[in-house]
């Protein structure tokens, strides 16, 4: 493709291949990719055609649950007692100098994790406070994140992907999509040794328009989309970005992190019907007419135009912005990191489960070798001398944290001032369980399903949105409801927690599990539903929110071997102190 | 990027808007008593880049030769041999073990020579300058005890592998971090003099700027560097005046009055948010070029001093910006 060369209609495969081409060209500068795709035919022929067109670049795995040892790097024990000095060990990141980390299942990434690869990528270097070693090793690598999650829940951790220029889904290609090649290793070379492309004052001012008028709020993304245009017109030829290079960037930068739709001009075209085949405009299109105007339109109908599906659908539903990725997620990870983490060491006996924490240990010893050389000489022996007293067990993090579920009743019969109260009683456990590092989650119940509102987390800022939005009204799926709550706080103890639920019903079921109306059927499932509960052995509490207190709500909290409350006049204070009551009681 | 060493850092005064940042890092580097700077906001507000670029602005200081704590030199003692040197800004990393945050038995020495040595931690390189935490709500929970105890007592106490060492630890903590990954614990919110929250600008113009000053750093860090630095050498020389005329900044019992009037109004707890507004006040004039504390000042850094100290209502909706400003304007009219 040389200079001034009409650009193809970019179809989806093109668009991954340019995307490619554009990472294998300065990975570090663009900080990476994230490749949303199912593993399988398409994305392994994507990761060829990426190590084609890197011509020998390397590409490291890494796994999502990498060890900050291996990551960052440490002591080499081995080389350490073979030498009889500190050795030090070169982690991941620094070993990955000038190529790209391929960060394998990167949705299930703890967000540790993706903070220290951040912090690497920014500094271009790897800091080692480790193990005694004090090294800065200048690293400077790309990210390719591949992002295997099935819902929107299961994202990269927005601190490392903020930082990725590059995002692509290839989820909606098959292998019949797959085209032949673009870019030849000789064009590559040649996009190598070009000088960087310069940018006009209005494209890079029109690239930062689109970013406003998507919704973007980082300003990284603005900046990045300067980096792609640069590098697109090294890749076409040119000395100075063109439009199509902007076009380019708006698709593979800012369309994918868009928050909310622009304004559609003049024909009201749907952003999910004519993404498929509708191409970047040309660069001979916007050849007349006031040129700062056009330029925004231009970049902005590219962006639109490569809008992810499901977007609009998904604006629709909130009524406008896309809310930022569920921010409970986090607060999720971060904890089962903790789970098992070792936070220290002590001196101690090698009995139980106690792990033996190796360099502590040789620590403990070290001082005392020559001395115990000499004694030892006289026996005859060699080499290291630890004896017991040295013996160190990684000290692990003990309390068992607790996670309060809010199941509330957000039904027509439970009244709407209910609500309030629920949401108001959820902001106070909140308050204090940030002071204890617990955690509070919300499923509400209504019509024919229950949502987890609030996924498992310690934010208020997260907390405070997923309130905010909370409708009422409708009918009452009790047993839907305990059944799901069941599941959270199945999710919420196998990451070593301990949850409580807090109900907070009228207890008057009228949809069964099946969803069908009638009182009696659904009454009998959702009685089912809390002996399940109890099966479980789960900590539960009810709390009958009727004016009168009612058998049914007493009922089902006996079936689920739980604390029943009838609190009839409470506000959220009150709700909350006798929910703190009652969990300081069972604790 | 060619050339050896790292790029220099992003000039200070080359920050586009971000004006309370800017304001808190100044005021808690006039006067370290302060406290520290928490910053917390938006992803890519450029938090970090705001406290490399203060680490430039900082004029050396004087520290005895070979000290590990860059400890000033002692008054009336002789023959210390004394250098200038930068003032330390220290990056805790995510990732650092506790041996290396507190220092440890030098393990080389003890391996090589069988000496017990102390090998100084990153708390000893912080002394008389900056201790900073990228994703503060990020690090872990037993580190974060050991800084609390740290920085309230301006002291590392080492008892391990046999070593019993305590060495002066004094710096400014300064953390930043996104809400979005959790809260912070309050009693490390309570180490923070200052705290600043960060947006990302509403205006187009002022993004534009933004992105058009960072990418020419991107491109070419020295030349970028170069043509600041007339800009970032004059604020420097603003600080430092501003550091002699502290002391000399007058504080009328009518400013205490109103200081103490302001955090009754606010219910803050305890004395801390009383004296880290006046100290802040006090910094803030001598920054301005003032001689008195002046309502000006205490209206202007009360936001800053006090919105992380107000006990948290969950029921009230409105921010603890927004009680600050009612009270503010209750307090000095409108």
């Amino acid at each position: 493709m040389g200079a001034g060369a009409e650009r193809p209609a970019l179809s989806p495969w093109r668009l991954a291949e340019h995307a490619a081409a554009l990472l294998a060209l300065d990975a570090a500068a663009l900080g990476g990719m994230t490749l949303r795709a199912p593993a399988g035919p398409v994305r392994d022929a994507f990761l060829a055609r990426l190590a084609a067109l890197g011509g020998g670049q390397r590409l490291l795995r890494m796994p999502a649950g990498i060890s900050d040892a291996r990551l960052l790097g440490g002591l080499d024990l081995a080389a350490t007692l073979a030498a009889g000095r500190p050795v030090g060990e070169r982690g991941l990141l620094a070993e990955a100098d000038g190529g790209i980390v391929v960060i394998a299942m990167a949705e299930r990434l703890e967000i540790g994790t993706a903070a220290r690869i951040a912090a690497v990528l920014d500094a271009g270097a790897v800091t080692v406070e480790r193990d005694g070693l004090c090294l800065t090793l200048p690293s400077r690598f790309g990210v390719l994140a591949l992002d295997e999650g099935l819902s929107k829940e299961e994202r990269l951790p927005t601190a490392l992907s903020d930082r990725l220029a590059l995002r692509l889904d290839l989820t909606p290609l098959s292998h019949r999509d797959i085209e032949p090649d673009i870019f030849s290793p000789a064009e590559m070379a040649a996009a190598r040794a070009r000088p960087a492309a310069a940018i006009a004052d209005d494209m890079l001012a029109s690239l930062c328009a689109a970013a406003f008028a998507l919704g973007i709020d980082s300003f990284r993304a603005a900046l990045q989309a300067v980096k792609v245009a640069r590098l697109s017109a090294a890749l076409a030829g040119r000395d100075t970005v063109a439009e199509a290079d902007a076009a380019l960037a708006a698709a593979l930068v800012l369309a994918p992190r868009a928050t909310r739709l622009p304004a559609v001009p003049e024909d009201e075209s749907d952003p999910q019907t004519d993404q498929q085949d509708d191409p970047p405009p040309e660069d001979g299109e916007t050849a007349s007419g006031e040129a700062p105007r056009d330029l925004d339109d231009l970049v902005l109908a590219a962006a639109r135009a490569a809008l992810p599906p499901g977007l609009l659908a998904r604006l629709l539903a909130s009524g406008g912005r896309v809310k930022a990725r569920a921010a409970g997620r986090a607060g999720q990870i971060q904890k089962a990191a903790r789970r098992g983490r070792v936070i220290g060491s002590k001196a101690g006996d090698l009995r139980g489960a106690a792990k033996l924490d190796v360099v502590e240990t040789l620590r403990a010893a070290a001082p005392w070798q020559r001395l115990r050389r000499s004694e030892a000489a006289m026996a005859g022996r060699e080499g290291l001398i630890v004896r017991r007293e040295d013996f160190r067990v990684a000290r692990h993090k003990q309390r068992s944290e607790t996670a309060t579920l809010f199941v509330v009743d957000a039904s027509g019969s439970s009244a709407l001032q209910r609500l309030a109260e629920a949401k108001g009683a959820v902001r106070l456990l909140l308050a204090e369980c940030y002071v204890r590092r617990d955690e509070v989650a919300l499923i509400a119940f209504r019509r024919s399903a229950a949502e987890i509102v609030l996924p498992p987390t310690r934010s208020l800022v997260a907390a405070e949105r997923a309130l905010s939005g909370l409708p009422g009204g409708g009918a009452t799926p009790l047993a839907t409801a305990i059944e799901a709550a069941s599941a959270l706080a199945d999710a919420v103890r196998r990451k070593g927690r301990t949850p409580a639920l807090v109900f907070m019903t009228d207890g008057r079921a009228n949809i069964d599990r099946a969803g069908r109306q009638g009182r009696a059927q659904a009454q009998a499932d959702a009685l089912a539903a809390a002996r399940g509960l109890r099966g479980e052995g789960f900590n539960a509490i009810l709390i009958d929110t009727s004016p009168q207190p009612q058998p049914q709500a007493a009922e089902i909290a006996a079936a689920m071997g739980g604390l029943y409350l009838p609190l009839p006049q409470a506000d959220a204070a009150g709700v909350g102190r006798a929910v703190g009551a009652a969990l300081a009681a069972a604790r | 990027m060619q050339g050896s060493g790292r790029p220099p850092p992003f000039p200070f005064s080359a920050i586009v808007a971000q004006e309370e940042m800017k304001r808190a890092l100044l005021l808690a580097a006039i006067d370290p008593t302060i406290g520290g700077v928490l910053i917390f906001g938006d992803r890519g507000t450029g938090k970090s880049t705001a406290v490399r670029a203060l680490a430039a602005l900082l004029p050396p200081m004087r520290a005895v030769v070979g000290d590990p704590y860059n400890c000033a030199p002692q008054a009336g003692a002789r023959g210390q041999k004394t250098h200038l040197v930068p003032v330390p800004v220290v990056d805790l990393p995510l990732g650092a073990t506790e041996d290396r945050v507190v220092g440890a038995l030098d393990l080389e020495k003890a391996l090589v020579s069988g000496e017990k040595a102390f090998q100084p931690g990153l708390l000893a390189r912080a002394n008389r300058g900056f201790l900073y935490i990228d994703e503060a709500n990020l690090l872990e929970d037993h580190l974060v005890d050991v800084l609390l105890d740290v920085a309230a007592s301006g002291e590392n106490v080492v008892e391990r592998e046999g070593l019993s060492i305590r060495h002066p630890a004094r710096f400014v903590l300064v953390g930043s971090g996104n809400p979005e990954e959790g809260e912070l614990r309050p009693q490390l919110l309570d180490r923070f003099g200052l705290s600043v929250e960060v947006a990302t600008p509403a205006d187009l113009p002022t993004r534009i700027a933004v992105v058009k000053r960072r990418d020419a750093y991107d491109r070419d860090p020295h030349g970028f560097a170069a043509q600041w630095r007339a800009a970032d050498a004059a604020l420097g020389r603003k600080l430092v005046a501003a550091r002699k005329r502290l002391a000399m900044v007058e504080t009328s019992d009518a400013a205490l009055g109103r200081v103490a009037e302001l955090c009754l109004h606010l219910g803050t707890d305890g004395l801390r948010g009383e004296l880290t507004l006046m100290r802040a006040a006090r910094a803030f004039a001598a920054l301005e070029g003032d001689v008195a504390i002046g309502d000006s000042h205490i209206r202007s850094v009360a936001p800053i001093a006090l919105r992380h100290r107000l006990r948290r209502n969950p029921l009230d909706e409105a921010g603890s910006t927004v009680r600050i400003e009612r009270a503010l304007a209750e307090v000095f009219g409108p």
